[in-house]
């Protein structure tokens, strides 16, 4: 049985539907991309997987018990992890502290009788910030600042890894490192389920992909399939190479709101 | 029969006025997000301009009714919305709600500081009065029946407006995301102020309708703004149908209460049920809510005062403890017992620095919370450590109960249940047998610990002042372990703590408990300093007063809180010492909480010239009026020095900047 199963979901903001009867499933152990134009519906998804967000209709599975009337926090609980695609670290914290506050929260009361320093460490070190242990996470770049989400959702150590555009400010050498640390996660048995617009990456790294279009999953299958499935280069590649960088189109979509992520830098220079 | 028929109207008449504020505070929340406390505070200052027109002036009465409703009230409202409370949409809830509880703070001190209570009474005639209709029976005012035909013409204006009229729906637009009206081509900000407009006036109507029936009071006409939240809040702040189903279910409900109290026995100690009928519908309809989703924003760190080391201020508590020691050796009565009074403030305002100052959220209720404190030791009557952990526990019980049936919702609902809940005791509790009895003081012993007797003034004095810092010590300890980092990460990202696996709910009532526990402390030291003391210790409006405070000299630290706590004890002795500005000083105190409630920049600016400037050239002029106050300017010093050094560290923000500091990120996530 899949670790995760994403049943017939329909979520609608009045009369916008954001995810419209999304059917899917991952499996446990591997590294899922869930992919698609800016739009489609993918960060939705993820809302209503962590429980940000009740779904109109449908159903969430996790193990084969239904999980889509639990409250956040004791999804958490039940190993479900995640990263933001606009950035929640706590800016007034260090990284460190950042870190030490999921650990703290995982361990509750036993958490008082144990030092947590030697795994906060080798949180940052597995994720490659430590030498930014010690600065507010207000300040750090936005790269970094996904890692430092990245290591903090570890610290709970979660069974599945929800990631959210992960990769997006990073570099090239960054990401390709980054795409190690995924295979390594999944060799230690947990499952990333992951929205990422870098088609290398997604390609590289992704055992399964499953494409969302207008809130509906539109294909699904490996990345040689996914790269040949003409459905997916009509609706999400837009007739372009495979290779190309995704989401540059200008395609009007309808749900995904407000200004995103660009000029995440000078927000942390003024806001010092 | 007759007499249900009469009540009926009376309670179709109040629900239609209410209606008609509740409806003013949809549009202007839905449009811009900002939750205006002051509506109310708004149609009281209106209803008094109206008065000043109509009767003082003699003006015609549709003259009257012109300036007010389509000239000056429309223009406070754009006022306030551009000038008070722009960009508060988008800032976190505590920033938003501190500047409109400052709006509300200087509209009672415009008000007050134009029309004092104690020239002669002053009432507004209901419209074409002495003309009685009679309908079967029942007789109806001309005032009840153009009240409810005014409410439904409201309503019938609001519909087409926001349905048939581009400005409506770019209004509606706006309550979706005005800044995606933006891209494409609506002025959000033109349609923001018509809101405020329209709102505006909607709250003096309401206020001039009302005026003539409770009566052209201060507080009570700002109470207002609690039924007309009662009444939103059925449509969840943004329906419009659901705020007149409420608006007159509230008041046909407040109407049945009036009128068949009396039947019930036992009603005589009762007398403040019918003023608290919109607080309880308030908080019945808050249990009826559903749970409100976590907001997902953005990576916003809030610079605040760095806290000290637990050696740091024990050293500095001591210097404390042995200045208010010198100073209770050699000091007047009176004096000491100012002193004392400032010491239970500041410990009040300690209580704000772990709710608003860490937590993020607002209480205005911390008076409330005190008088708890205070009726428990009196009732207790334990004059040793019991009494004072009795009020702690039992205050931090209330403050539990508060909290849980807003369990689910956001900070804005928290906010609002604690006026209701400030209220509630006002009302109804402080007033009762088992609490003040109205102006009837409770007798409170001083204690004796350990086997020492704090009878005399100076010793107890110096018992509070222990007491203070025992509880910034436990406050700072908190800060510094886990619980204090927890309370940040809330802070900064409650959708991010939700998927670490915390249950904020709990934790948020926890935390509520917790500062009410301290004020209730506050509340039982201020009853053993006085020896007697009574409900109007405990008036709802010193809670804001003391926000706006808390706004001025910082609440994310204990310098703050101490410095504050002896301007809140100064603030009535100013105001009885020079009564001719007593509400301008109100006007000055919401004014600076507005300016600093806001401006990082200012902040750090006033905030360590303020001192300086407060030795350099008001010292000087003091001591010689007043030799016992100088004496206490002495004192804030030494309580300021702890935390002193650290906040001079800091380049930008420093107490206080929890508010303002948010607002630099809100204000540029804006503006990308």
């Amino acid at each position: 049985m899949s670790l995760l199963h994403v049943d017939d979901v329909v979520v609608q903001f009045g009369g916008v539907t954001a995810v419209n009867h999304a059917n899917f499933e991952v499996e446990a152990g591997t590294v899922t991309g869930l992919i698609g134009p800016n739009g489609a519906g993918k960060t939705t998804c993820f809302n209503v997987i962590t429980g940000l967000q009740t779904p109109t209709s449908g159903r969430v599975s996790l193990d084969g018990r239904d999980i889509t009337r639990m409250p956040v926090h004791r999804r958490s609980r039940k190993g479900i992890g995640r990263t933001f695609q606009r950035l929640e670290a706590f800016g007034s914290l260090t990284v460190a502290d950042n870190v030490r506050v999921a650990l703290d929260i995982h361990d509750g009361f036993r958490g008082m009788f144990r030092s947590v320093e030697n795994d906060i460490d080798e949180l940052l070190e597995l994720v490659g910030i430590a030498d930014y242990a010690n600065e507010r996470a207000d300040s750090i770049p936005t790269g970094t600042a996904r890692l430092l989400e990245l290591a903090r959702s570890l610290g709970t150590d979660p069974r599945l890894l929800l990631l959210d555009e992960p990769s997006s400010g990073l570099d090239e050498s960054e990401t390709e490192a980054f795409g190690e640390l995924l295979r390594h996660l999944a060799s230690e048995g947990r499952t990333v389920l992951m929205v990422e617009h870098d088609m290398d990456l997604v390609m590289n790294v992704c055992d399964v992909i499953h494409v969302l279009d207008f809130g509906t999953i539109i294909a699904q299958g490996t990345p040689a399939e996914i790269r040949a499935n003409p459905v997916v280069q009509k609706a999400y590649l837009g007739y372009e190479d495979a290779s190309e960088p995704a989401g540059s189109h200008a395609r009007p979509r309808p749900a995904e709101s407000g200004p995103a992520e660009s000029g995440d830098d000078d927000t942390k220079v003024l806001a010092l | 029969m007759t007499a249900f028929l009469s009540y009926t109207v009376i309670g179709l008449f109040t629900g239609a006025a209410y209606a008609i504020a509740a409806s003013g505070l949809v549009l202007t929340y839905s449009t811009t997000r900002v939750f205006n406390i002051a509506h109310g505070a708004v149609g009281m200052v209106f209803a008094f301009v109206y008065w000043d027109l109509s009767q003082r002036q003699g003006l015609p009465v549709w003259l009257s009714l012109v300036l007010v409703l389509l000239v000056m009230a429309p223009l406070t409202g754009v006022f306030i919305q551009r000038v008070l409370t722009p960009g508060l949409g988008t800032a976190p809830v505590g920033v938003s709600l501190v500047v409109t509880v400052a709006i509300l703070v200087g509209m009672i001190g415009i008000a007050t500081q134009i029309w004092p209570e104690n020239s002669a009474a002053r009432s507004i005639p209901q419209f074409f009065q002495g003309h009685l209709i009679h309908l079967g029976g029942v007789i109806v005012t001309p005032q009840q029946v153009i009240t409810i035909v005014i409410s439904a013409i409201v309503a019938g204006g609001l519909y087409i407006l926001l349905a048939r009229t581009r400005a409506g729906t770019a209004m509606r637009a706006s309550v979706d995301n005005a800044e995606l009206l933006g891209l494409y081509g609506g002025r959000a900000n033109v349609v923001a102020a018509l809101a405020w407009a329209i709102g505006t006036a909607l709250a003096a109507l309401a206020g001039i309708l009302l005026a003539p029936i409770i009566g052209l009071q201060y507080y009570d006409l700002t109470l207002l703004v609690i039924s007309a939240y009662a009444a939103a809040m059925l449509g969840k702040l943004t329906s419009l149908p659901m705020t007149y189903v409420g608006a007159m279910g509230l008041g046909l409900a407040q109407s049945y209460v009036v009128g068949y109290l009396q039947d019930i026995p036992g009603h005589d100690k009762l007398g403040g049920l019918p003023a608290c009928v919109p607080a309880l519908f308030l908080f019945a309809i808050l249990v009826l809510l559903p749970q409100a989703p976590l907001r997902i924003g953005q990576v916003k760190g809030i610079i605040s005062a760095p806290v000290p080391t637990i050696t740091r201020s024990l050293v500095f508590g001591v210097l404390l403890i042995g200045a208010v020691i010198v100073m209770a050796s050699g000091m007047a009565e009176s004096s000491l017992t100012n002193v004392g009074t400032a010491i239970a403030y500041s410990i009040l305002m300690l209580s704000l620095v772990l709710l608003t100052g860490y937590g993020g959220y607002v209480s205005l209720a911390s008076f409330a919370f005190a008088g708890v404190g205070a009726v428990v030791y009196c009732k207790a009557d334990q004059p040793n450590l019991l009494g004072f952990i009795l009020a702690i526990v039992v205050t931090a019980i209330v403050g539990a109960i508060v909290a849980i049936p807003v369990l689910r919702l956001t900070g804005l609902y928290l906010a609002l249940a604690t006026l209701a809940f400030g209220q509630l005791m006002d009302k109804l509790f402080f007033t009762s047998q088992w609490a003040f009895e109205f102006d009837n003081p409770l007798k409170a012993g001083r204690p004796k610990v350990f086997g020492v007797s704090f009878s005399n003034e100076g010793r107890y004095v110096v018992l509070m002042a222990v007491m203070l810092v025992l509880v910034a010590l436990v406050v700072i300890a908190v800060r510094r372990g886990r619980l204090g980092r927890m309370l940040i990460a809330m802070r900064d990202s409650q959708a991010a703590c939700g998927t670490l696996g915390l249950d904020q709910r709990w934790f948020r009532v926890g935390l509520f408990a917790g500062s009410a526990g301290i004020a209730g402390l506050s509340g039982a030291l201020l009853a053993g300093l006085r020896v007697t003391i009574s409900a109007s210790t405990f008036v709802y409006f010193n809670s804001l007063i003391l926000l706006m405070i808390a706004a001025v000299w910082g609440v994310t630290s204990i310098t703050g809180a101490v410095i504050g706590g002896a301007f809140m004890m100064y603030l009535p002795v100013a105001q009885s010492n020079y009564p001719t500005y007593a509400g301008l000083m109100f006007v000055v105190v919401a004014v600076g909480a507005v300016i600093l409630g806001r401006n990082p920049n200012g902040l750090t600016y006033w905030m360590f010239r303020i001192p300086g400037w407060i030795q350099d050239s008001l010292y000087p002029v003091l001591a010689d009026r007043y030799p016992g106050l100088a004496l206490k300017a002495r004192a804030f010093e030494v309580a300021g020095d702890p935390e002193g050094e650290d906040e001079a560290l800091v380049p930008v923000g420093g107490p206080g900047s929890e508010h303002s500091s948010g607002e630099v990120t809100s204000d540029v996530v804006a503006s990308r």
